[in-house]
C-alpha cells in the first residue's frame, strides 16, 4: 500500500460521500419531471443534511447505546467500501484483497447494526422495518452470492479489481451469457438491497408498506443525516459496482489525469444508471411483500443459469 | 503422553471432588479440571507446533486389548478446541453453580464429560475410541437429565438424546468393528492401511454407517431432533460443551471415517453434501423462527454443522475430481469453521445461561432491555452473535470466506455433477447466511435491546464476575482470530496436513488470508481498523454537530401511533419478527398455530377476545419420528396382550420357540 493508492482511495471516498446525496437529488428531480412536477433542485438533499446537522439528537427513552452507534457504523462501513472498491480507480489501497464477498459482508454489517438499533427503539415500527428488511436481505443473499460465483468464473477469483480489470481487457467476457445472466440477477439484487421500487418505496411513510423508512423512523437531527448519507453512499457503491462490472471502461489504472477521467466516467455511469432506475420506478408499482420471494427467486435462478452456462461453455 | 496422563488423573480427581462438601465441591472440581484442561491443551499445542503425533500403548487400562493412544495433529486441533471451550465453561460454572449444576452427580458427570471431550480425539484404536465415546455420551446424558426431577422437558430431552446417541453409537460400532475385523486389528493405523483392500461396495456401506452415526452426534438432519431438546435443557456450561465441543467431535468422527476409508467415490460426498445442505437450510430456518433462545442456538448449531459438512463434501468431491488445491482449501475451510463455531457458539450458550441465571427466562418474548441492565453480557453475546452471522471482522466471517473461496476454486475444470453440486452449495450457504442473520438479529434485538418485556427482565442485574470472564475469554478469541486469522490458520493447516498434503497455497499473515496461486485474499485487520477509525471520527464529528443554544441531545417517548403511552407489549416479538419468513417458507415449516377470535355479541366488527397458541415443533420430528414412535407404541400395546400372566401360555411360547429354533437349525 503506497501513498498514491491511499490518495486514490481517499478521493474515491470523497466522490462517493459528495455524490451520494446528489444522486438522490438527481433521482428525485427526474422523478418529478416524469410525473409532471418541477421538483426540488439536485442539491436539495445536501441542504437537508446540513440543516439536519444543526438539529437536536432525540433518542427514544429506554433505548441503549446501539441506537447511537448504528448511524456511525452504517456510514463507516459504506465509507470503508468506498475507499477499497474499484469505483473510479483500479488501484485502490489493498487492491489484492478487495474481495467481492468481503465487500458484501462489510456492507451487511451496517444493515445488521441498523436493524438492531431499530429493534432497540422499542416501537412497533422499528420491529416491523427490521423484520421486513432482514427477511428480504435473507432472500437476496443466494442470488447475490451465486451471481458473484458466476462473475468469478472467468478468473476463478472473487477479487473485484481483477474482475473489473479483466472485463476491460477481454470484452468478449462481458457479452457472454454467463456474465449477462449474472448482471440480470444483480439488477434484482441492487433494487432489493438499496430499497428501490418494486421492493420498497423510498418516498412512502405509510405504515403498511414502508420498510426502510420504518427502520429509521426514530432517527432525527445529525443521526438522521448520517443514516441518509450512509444509504445514499451505499446506492452509489452498488450502482458504481454494477456499472464497472457491466461496462468496465474508463476506470483509471494510474495517474492523476487517469483518476480525473475515471471519476468523470464514474459520475456519468452512475448518473445514467440512477436515471434508468428512476424511469423504471416511475413505471412500476410496488410489489406486495409476499410476492417479493418470487422476484428474488427469479434473480437466484438467473444467477444459477449464469454459473451453469459459464461452466458448460468453458 | 505425560500430559495425557495428567488429563486422566486430574479429570478423575475432578470427578472425585464431587464427594467434597457442597460449599467447596464445584470450586475443587473446577480447580482439578483446570489442571486437566491446561495439560490437555499443552499436549495439543505441542503436537500442533511440532506436527509429530504422540502415541503409545497402555496395556493394563482396558481388558483384552489395552488402550492405544495416538494424538495426531487432527485430533490435537479438536482436543485443543474442546480445551478452550471447557476452560471458559468451567469458569462460567463457578458462578452458575448458584443456579444449578452443583449436586454430587452433576459435578461428577461434568468432570467426566470434560475429561472425555479432551481424550476422545486422542484414541488410537477402535476399543479405546468406543469406550471414551460412550463414556462421553453417558456423562453428557446425565447432564442433559440434570433437571429431570423438576421438568418433564428435561426427561423427554434425555430420552430423545439417549435414543439418538445410542442409535448413532450402534452404527459407529458396526462400522468400526467391520473395519477392525477386516484389518485383524483394532488400531486405526492398521485399519487405514488395510481398508483400501475392501471391495468398493463394502467401503461405501461402512462409510454410510459411520457417517450416519457421527452425523447423529453432529446434529445433522434428520438426526438433529435431540439437539433442540438436549441443548435447551442442559445447564448452560453443559450446553456450551455439548454444542461447542461434543458436536464438533461428530465432525471429527466423519474426518476419522475419511482418514480410515480414504476419499472413496463421488457418491459418498454427494450424499454427505445433500445432508449438509438439508441441515444448513433446515437448521437456519428453524433458528430464524424459534422463540426459545437455547432452542434457537441449538438449531443454529445444526445449521453450522451442515455448513461444515458441505465443506467436507466439497473437499471429497474435488479430491475425487483430482482437483487437489480446491480439495485442500475446502478441508481447511471446514476445519476453520468447526473451530470458529466452537468458540462463538459456546460464547452464545454461556451468554444465554447468564441471561437465564439473571432472569430465569429463556423465552425471547419475555426478555428485552438487557443492554441496560446486563451491559457486559450483552456485548459478549453481541460479539458471539455477529460472529455466528459471519460478519467481518469476526472469526465466522473468515471461515465463511474460506468456504466460499474453496467452492469458487472448485469450479475450475469441474465435471457437470461437481458444477451443479457446487452451485447448490453456494446457494445453500448464502441462504443459510441470510437466515442466520435473521436469527441472530432476532435473538439480540428482541432479547437484549428494546424495552423489557417482563418484570424479570426489567429487574435483572449483571451476573457474577466468573460468568462474565468465561464467555469473555472466548469472545476475545473470536475477535482475535477474526482480525488475525493467522492465529488459527497455522493450527488448522497442520491438522489438515494429516489427511492430505496442503496444496491450497493458503497462507495467513498478520494482514489477512492469502490463497497464493488460487488468487484471492482478504484483509480483515485493515478493514476492521479502517471501519473502527471511521466510526470514531464520525462520532467526534457528530459530537460537535447540533444546535448552538439548546441542549444537543435529549430523550423523548417514541411515537406510539397516536397512543399517549407506549407499552412494552406494542413492540415486535420474536414470533412477529419471524412471521414474514414463516409465511414465505410456509410449505417447509408447516407451522402449527391456533388463532381463535371471539367476536362481541352485538357486532362482528368488535372483537371480544383473541386466543393465539403456537407450538414449537419440528416438522421432521412430526412427519418422520412420530409415525415410527406411534408404530412402536402400537406394537408394544399389542404385544402386551400376549403376556396375560398365564404360566401355561408362557410354557407354550417356550415350546413353540424351541420347535421353531430346532426346525431352523436342522
Amino acid at each position: 500500500m503506497n501513498a498514491t493508492r491511499l490518495v486514490a482511495g481517499a478521493l474515491q471516498l470523497a466522490l462517493v460521500v459528495l455524490g451520494g446525496p446528489l444522486l438522490l437529488g438527481l433521482m428525485r428531480r427526474v422523478r418529478s419531471r416524469l410525473e409532471g412536477r418541477d421538483g426540488p433542485r439536485i442539491t436539495q438533499p445536501w441542504r437537508d443534511l446540513v440543516k439536519l446537522a444543526t438539529k437536536q439528537r432525540v433518542r427514544p427513552t429506554e433505548s441503549s447505546w446501539i441506537f447511537g452507534l448504528a448511524p456511525l457504523v452504517v456510514v463507516a462501513t459504506a465509507g470503508a467500501v468506498a475507499v477499497l472498491a474499484p469505483l473510479a480507480t483500479l488501484a485502490p489501497p489493498l487492491a489484492n484483497s478487495t474481495d467481492f464477498v468481503a465487500v458484501i459482508f462489510t456492507l451487511l454489517v451496517g444493515s445488521v447494526v441498523l436493524a438492531l438499533a431499530a429493534l432497540d427503539t422499542g416501537t412497533a415500527f422499528g420491529g416491523m422495518g427490521a423484520s421486513r428488511a432482514l427477511t428480504i436481505g435473507a432472500l437476496v443473499e443466494p442470488a447475490l452470492l451465486v451471481a458473484v460465483l458466476a462473475l468469478s468464473l472467468p478468473l476463478h477469483s472473487t477479487n473485484l479489481v481483477a474482475i473489473v480489470a479483466d472485463g476491460a481487457r477481454h470484452a468478449p467476457v462481458l457479452v457472454g451469457p454467463s456474465h449477462l445472466l449474472a448482471l440480470g440477477s444483480f439488477v434484482v439484487v441492487i433494487l432489493a438491497e438499496s430499497g428501490r421500487l418494486p421492493v420498497d418505496n423510498p418516498s412512502t411513510h405509510l405504515e403498511l408498506t414502508m420498510i426502510f423508512e420504518a427502520l429509521i423512523l426514530e432517527y432525527s437531527g445529525p443521526d438522521l443525516a448520517l443514516v441518509t448519507l450512509g444509504e445514499s453512499m451505499r446506492l452509489v457503491i452498488w450502482l458504481g459496482l454494477f456499472a464497472n462490472l457491466a461496462a468496465p471502461w474508463g476506470v483509471a489504472a494510474s495517474g492523476a489525469g487517469g483518476f480525473a477521467l475515471g471519476a468523470a466516467v464514474l459520475v456519468a455511469k452512475v448518473a445514467v444508471l440512477g436515471v434508468a432506475v428512476t424511469v423504471f420506478e416511475v413505471t412500476t408499482a410496488k410489489l406486495r411483500l409476499f410476492r417479493l420471494p418470487e422476484l428474488l427467486a427469479g434473480g437466484f435462478i438467473l444467477a444459477v443459469f449464469g454459473v451453469v452456462t459459464g461452466a458448460v461453455m468453458r | 503422553m505425560i500430559a495425557l496422563g495428567v488429563v486422566v488423573i486430574f479429570g478423575a480427581l475432578g470427578a472425585v471432588a464431587s464427594l467434597a462438601p457442597a460449599r467447596y465441591r464445584v470450586a475443587t472440581s473446577a480447580a482439578c479440571l483446570a489442571v486437566a484442561i491446561v495439560a490437555g491443551a499443552t499436549a495439543s499445542i505441542a503436537v500442533l507446533a511440532t506436527g509429530r503425533a504422540v502415541d503409545g500403548h497402555v496395556v493394563s487400562v482396558l481388558p483384552f486389548s489395552g488402550a492405544t493412544v495416538e494424538l495426531s495433529a487432527l485430533g490435537a486441533l479438536f482436543s485443543l478446541t474442546s480445551a478452550v471451550v471447557a476452560l471458559a465453561a468451567t469458569i462460567h460454572w463457578l458462578g452458575y453453580q448458584r443456579h444449578a449444576l452443583r449436586s454430587r452427580s452433576a459435578v461428577a458427570a461434568y468432570a467426566l464429560f470434560v475429561t472425555c471431550l479432551l481424550l476422545v480425539p486422542a484414541a488410537g484404536d477402535d476399543v479405546t475410541f468406543l469406550v471414551l465415546w460412550e463414556l462421553m455420551a453417558l456423562a453428557s446424558l446425565a447432564l442433559v437429565a440434570h433437571d429431570h426431577a423438576r421438568r418433564d422437558e428435561a426427561r423427554h430431552a434425555a430420552w430423545w438424546y439417549g435414543a439418538m446417541t445410542q442409535g448413532g453409537a450402534g452404527a459407529i460400532t458396526l462400522g468400526l468393528v467391520a473395519l477392525a475385523a477386516h484389518a485383524k486389528s483394532p488400531s486405526f493405523a492398521a485399519i487405514a492401511a488395510s481398508a483400501g483392500h475392501l471391495p468398493a461396495s463394502a467401503r461405501g456401506a461402512i462409510f454410510l454407517a459411520l457417517f450416519a452415526g457421527f452425523g447423529a452426534k453432529a446434529g445433522l438432519v434428520p438426526f438433529h431432533v435431540w439437539l433442540p431438546r438436549a441443548h435447551a435443557e442442559a445447564p448452560a456450561p453443559a450446553s456450551a460443551l455439548l454444542s461447542g465441543a461434543m458436536v464438533g467431535l461428530g465432525i471429527y468422527g466423519i474426518l476419522l471415517a475419511r482418514t480410515l476409508l480414504g476419499v472413496g467415490s463421488p457418491w459418498w460426498w454427494l450424499v454427505a453434501g445433500l445432508v449438509g445442505v438439508a441441515s444448513a437450510l433446515y437448521g437456519s430456518l428453524y433458528a430464524a423462527t424459534s422463540t426459545d433462545v437455547k432452542r434457537l442456538l441449538a438449531y443454529s448449531t445444526s445449521d453450522n454443522m451442515g455448513l461444515v459438512v458441505i465443506g467436507l463434501a466439497a473437499s471429497g468431491l474435488f479430491a475425487t475430481d483430482h482437483h487437489r488445491a480446491a480439495a485442500s482449501l475446502a478441508l481447511l475451510a471446514s476445519l476453520f469453521l468447526v473451530t470458529s463455531h466452537a468458540l462463538y457458539k459456546s460464547t452464545l450458550f454461556l451468554g444465554a445461561g447468564s441471561v437465564q441465571y439473571a432472569t430465569g427466562e429463556r423465552n425471547l418474548d419475555r426478555l428485552g432491555g438487557l443492554a441496560r441492565t446486563m451491559p457486559v453480557t450483552t456485548v459478549l453475546v453481541l460479539v458471539g452473535g455477529l460472529a455466528a452471522a459471519a460478519l467481518p471482522p469476526l472469526n465466522g466471517f473468515a471461515a465463511e470466506w474460506l468456504v466460499v473461496q474453496s467452492l469458487v476454486h472448485g469450479l475450475t475444470g469441474a465435471g457437470p455433477v461437481t458444477t451443479v453440486a457446487t452451485t447448490v452449495f453456494v446457494g445453500a450457504l448464502a441462504l443459510t447466511g441470510g437466515l442466520t442473520i435473521v436469527a441472530v438479529v432476532k435473538a439480540l434485538g428482541i432479547g437484549f435491546f428494546g424495552r423489557a418485556r417482563s418484570d424479570a427482565a426489567a429487574t435483572a442485574t449483571e451476573v457474577p464476575l466468573p460468568m462474565r470472564i468465561g464467555p469473555a475469554l472466548i469472545a476475545l478469541a473470536c475477535v482475535a482470530i477474526g482480525v488475525v486469522p493467522e492465529l488459527a490458520v497455522a493450527a488448522v493447516r497442520r491438522a489438515a496436513a494429516t489427511m492430505q498434503p496442503n496444496r491450497s497455497g493458503l497462507a495467513a499473515s498478520v494482514t489477512g488470508l492469502h490463497l497464493g496461486a488460487l488468487r484471492g485474499a482478504v484483509d480483515p485487520l485493515a478493514l476492521a481498523l479502517g471501519a473502527v477509525l471511521a466510526t470514531a471520527a464520525l462520532a467526534v464529528l457528530r459530537h460537535s454537530a447540533g444546535p448552538r443554544r439548546a441542549p444537543r441531545r435529549r430523550t423523548f417517548e417514541p411515537w406510539g401511533s397516536g397512543r399517549a403511552v407506549l407499552s412494552a407489549r406494542m413492540q415486535y416479538t420474536a414470533t412477529s419478527f419471524a412471521e414474514p419468513l414463516q409465511r414465505v417458507f410456509d410449505d417447509v415449516l408447516a407451522p402449527q398455530h391456533d388463532l381463535d377470535v371471539s367476536h362481541a355479541v352485538e357486532s362482528r366488527y368488535y372483537v371480544e377476545r383473541v386466543a393465539y397458541a403456537s407450538a414449537d415443533d419440528d416438522v421432521v420430528e412430526r412427519r418422520l419420528y412420530r409415525p415410527v414412535l406411534r408404530l412402536a407404541t402400537w406394537w408394544g400395546e399389542r404385544a402386551r396382550g400376549l403376556a396375560n400372566g398365564s404360566v401355561h401360555r408362557y410354557l407354550a411360547y417356550g415350546f413353540v420357540t424351541l420347535v421353531v429354533v430346532l426346525v431352523v437349525v436342522s
